[in-house]
C-alpha cells in the first residue's frame, strides 16, 4: 500500500473541504473519503488505488445514518451500514427488493462494516482492472486499452459496453436503487442538491476511468426512494457461481404493481450483466397494460438483452440473462401480500 | 526487549502484560523502529486492555494485532476480505481486521479470540462446542469461525440450519469442516441462549 495522509474530519462540511482532490468522478483520485473501507482498503492493498489523502467519514451521527420509512416513501442515510439496513422491518415490508440486494450481497462481517454510500460506489471486479501488472486497462491506465476484450472475460459486461470497456458493475443494492427510481442526497461546496440515482454512473463515453457524476469533494449523504404500488410485490433474484457470498453473474431487481390480471406498474432493474447499474424501460413497457404470462415475461426479457454483446466466454450471458428475468417476474407475481395487496 | 519465546507468543503469556505498559516504539519484534512522519500515536483497547501504539498510519488492526501486539490468535487468510480467518469484533460487531485501518479503530472496544476466557478460566461455550463437535481440522480458520458464529448467534441469525450456512459464509474453511462447524453452532447456541 503506497503511503498516505489520513485526515479525520470533524463533520461533513470539514469533509467536503478536505476531500476537494477526490476530483470529478474519477476512478483513481489525490483524495478518497474512507467509510467501510471494504472497497478502498481492499483496492489500496492491491495499489490499484492510491490516494495521496484518506478522509475518513467517521460515522457522522444520526441523522446520516438513519433509515426513515413514511407513506411517502423512504429515506436511507449513507452512512447506515449495509446489515442495518437489510434487518430493517420496515425495509423488509415495504421495500424487500431493497432489503434483500443488501442481505444477498458480501458477507455478514462485510455488511456490518460497509455503508451504502460506499456501497453504490464499489469498484469492478475486473480481475485486469484489480491487478496493476496487467499494462492495459482503461479504466486504471487511460489510454492503455481493455485486456479483457481478448482475455478472461466470462464474468464481464454484456449490456452497455464499448470497445473502450466491457468491466461490470458488480454491486446489487444500486439495481433495487435505479428499478425504484430512487434519488441521491449529496453534500458539496455549494450546499446540498438531489439527483435521480440513475444519473450517479457515467457509462463508458470513452473515459472508463469516470465513473460518476459527482463533484469534487462531494459526500453522498442520503438515498431517497419514493412511495409506490410496487414496492411491495417487488424481490431481487440473485444467480451466482456458489450459493452465498459471491458476486451475481446475473441478477434482476423487480417491483410489480398488479390489479386483476393487469400489469399497472413494472420497474426491472439488471445486475451482474452491464457496465453500470442498469434499468430496462424496454421490458417494463412491453409488460404494463398487459397480463404477466410466461410468454409476455420472456418478451419482456428479450427486449432487456435486445442489444447485448458477448465477448467470446461471457457469451452464456443473455441466455442466462433473459431466464433470470422471467423467473425474477413470475415469482413477484406469485407473491402472497397481505392486506392491501396490489 | 524481551525475547519472547514462540510459546509465549502463540498463547499470549506472561510477556504481553509487559508490553502492553509501554509504548511500542522499542519494542517490536522486528527491530529497533526509525520514527517516520507517517507514523501516528493511537491507543487501542483490546479485550479490556489499553495499549499506546506509534504506527504506520497503513497498518491495519489484523497487522497492529498480530506484528505489534503480539495477539497472533486472529489469523491471516488472504488478506483481502474474502475469507473470515481475521474475524473479530469491534463494538460488539463481527467485521474484517484485514480491511479496517488501526486509525478507524481508536475509541472502540476490540475483541479477539484471546478474550474469550482467561487463563484458567471455562472456555466460551463457542469454543468449548468446536471441541466437543470436532468443528475443525486443521484449525487455521478456527479462531475466524468462532468469533464469526458468537455474533451470528447474537444477531439472531442461527436458528436454522441453513440460516446458520447463509450468515456463516464469509468464513471459508479449507478442510471443508463446514457441517460440524454447523453443528457446534447448533449446540452452543442453546448455552448462549440460556439454555
Ligand atoms: C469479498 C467481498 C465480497 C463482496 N461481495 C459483494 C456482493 O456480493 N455484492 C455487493 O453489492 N457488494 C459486494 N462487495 C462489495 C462491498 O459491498 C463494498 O465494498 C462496500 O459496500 C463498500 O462500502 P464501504 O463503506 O466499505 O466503502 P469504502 O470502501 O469506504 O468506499 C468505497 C468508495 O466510495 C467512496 N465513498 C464512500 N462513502 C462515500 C460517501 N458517503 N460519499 C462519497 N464517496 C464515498 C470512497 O471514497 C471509495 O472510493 C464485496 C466486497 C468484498 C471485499
Ligand atoms: S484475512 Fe481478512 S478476510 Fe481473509
Ligand atoms: S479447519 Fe482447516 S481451514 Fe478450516
Amino acid at each position: 500500500m503506497r503511503s498516505f495522509v489520513f485526515e479525520r474530519a470533524a463533520d461533513l462540511p470539514q469533509a467536503v473541504k478536505l476531500g476537494a482532490g477526490t476530483r470529478q468522478g474519477q476512478t483513481d483520485a489525490p483524495a478518497q473519503f474512507l467509510a467501510g473501507g471494504t472497497t478502498l482498503i481492499d483496492l489500496m492493498k492491491l495499489e490499484v488505488l492510491t490516494p495521496q489523502r484518506v478522509v475518513h467519514l467517521q460515522s457522522p451521527g444520526a441523522p446520516w445514518s438513519a433509515i426513515e420509512v413514511s407513506p411517502n416513501g423512504a429515506r436511507l442515510g449513507a452512512f447506515a451500514k449495509m446489515s442495518t439496513v437489510a434487518d430493517d422491518a420496515r425495509v423488509l415490508a415495504q421495500y424487500p427488493v431493497i432489503a434483500q440486494s443488501l442481505q444477498l450481497a458480501a458477507s455478514a462481517q462485510i455488511r456490518n462494516m460497509a455503508t451504502l454510500g460506499g456501497n453504490v460506489l464499489q469498484r469492478t471486479r475486473c480481475p485486469y482492472y484489480r491487478d496493476p501488472s496487467w499494462s492495459a486497462c482503461n479504466k486504471r491506465v487511460p489510454g492503455s486499452g481493455c485486456a479483457a476484450i481478448h482475455g478472461f472475460n466470462r464474468n464481464h459486461a454484456i449490456l452497455g459496453v464499448d470497445e473502450n470497456c466491457i468491466s461490470q458493475y458488480p454491486g446489487d443494492f444500486a439495481i433495487a436503487l435505479i428499478a425504484l427510481d430512487a434519488r441521491v442526497e449529496l453534500m458539496g461546496a455549494e450546499g446540498t442538491r438531489l439527483i435521480p440515482f440513475a444519473s450517479l454512473h457515467t457509462g463508458v463515453q470513452s473515459q472508463p476511468h469516470i465513473e460518476t457524476t459527482l463533484k469534487p469533494g462531494e459526500i453522498i449523504i442520503a438515498f431517497h426512494v419514493p412511495a409506490g404500488a410496487w414496492t411491495r410485490r417487488s424481490l431481487y433474484l440473485k444467480v451466482r457461481d456458489r450459493a452465498s457470498y459471491e458476486f451475481a453473474i446475473a441478477s434482476a431487481a423487480v417491483a410489480l404493481s398488479i390489479e386483476g390480471e393487469e400489469v399497472r406498474e413494472a420497474r426491472i432493474g439488471l445486475g451482474g450483466m452491464a457496465y453500470r447499474p442498469w434499468r430496462s424501460q424496454e421490458a417494463e413497457n412491453i409488460l404494463i397494460g398487459n397480463p404477466l404470462t410466461e410468454s409476455s415475461a420472456a418478451a419482456a426479457a428479450a427486449a432487456a438483452l435486445k442489444s447485448a454483446i458477448g465477448h467470446g466466454h461471457n457469451d452464456y450471458k443473455p441466455e442466462l440473462a433473459r431466464r433470470t428475468i422471467v423467473r425474477a417476474l413470475l415469482e413477484a407475481k406469485a407473491l402472497q401480500l397481505s392486506s392491501g395487496a396490489s | 526487549m524481551t525475547t519472547l519465546s514462540r510459546r509465549e507468543v502463540l498463547t499470549g503469556g506472561a510477556a504481553l502484560a509487559a508490553i502492553s505498559i509501554e509504548p511500542l516504539i522499542a519494542q517490536q519484534t522486528d527491530g529497533p523502529k526509525t520514527p517516520s512522519p507517517r507514523d501516528v500515536p493511537l491507543h487501542l483497547t483490546v479485550n479490556g486492555k489499553h495499549h499506546e501504539l506509534y504506527i504506520d498510519v497503513r497498518l491495519t488492526v489484523l497487522d497492529a494485532l498480530r506484528e505489534h501486539l503480539h495477539l497472533t490468535g486472529t489469523k491471516k487468510g488472504c488478506d483481502q476480505g474474502q475469507c473470515g480467518a481475521c474475524t473479530i469484533h469491534i463494538s460488539g460487531q463481527r467485521v474484517l481486521s484485514c480491511l479496517t485501518l488501526a486509525v478507524c479503530a481508536q475509541d472502540k472496544s476490540i475483541e479477539t479470540i484471546e478474550g474469550l476466557a482467561g487463563k484458567g478460566q471455562a472456555l466460551h461455550p463457542m469454543q468449548q462446542a468446536f471441541i466437543d463437535q470436532d468443528g475443525l481440522q486443521c484449525g487455521y480458520c478456527t479462531p475466524g469461525q468462532i468469533m464469526s458464529a458468537i455474533a451470528c448467534v447474537k444477531e439472531g441469525h442461527a436458528k436454522t440450519d441453513s440460516e446458520i450456512q447463509e450468515y456463516m459464509s464469509g468464513n471459508l474453511c479449507r478442510c471443508a469442516a463446514y457441517p460440524k462447524i454447523v453443528a457446534a453452532i447448533k449446540q452452543a447456541r442453546g448455552k448462549m441462549e440460556g439454555g
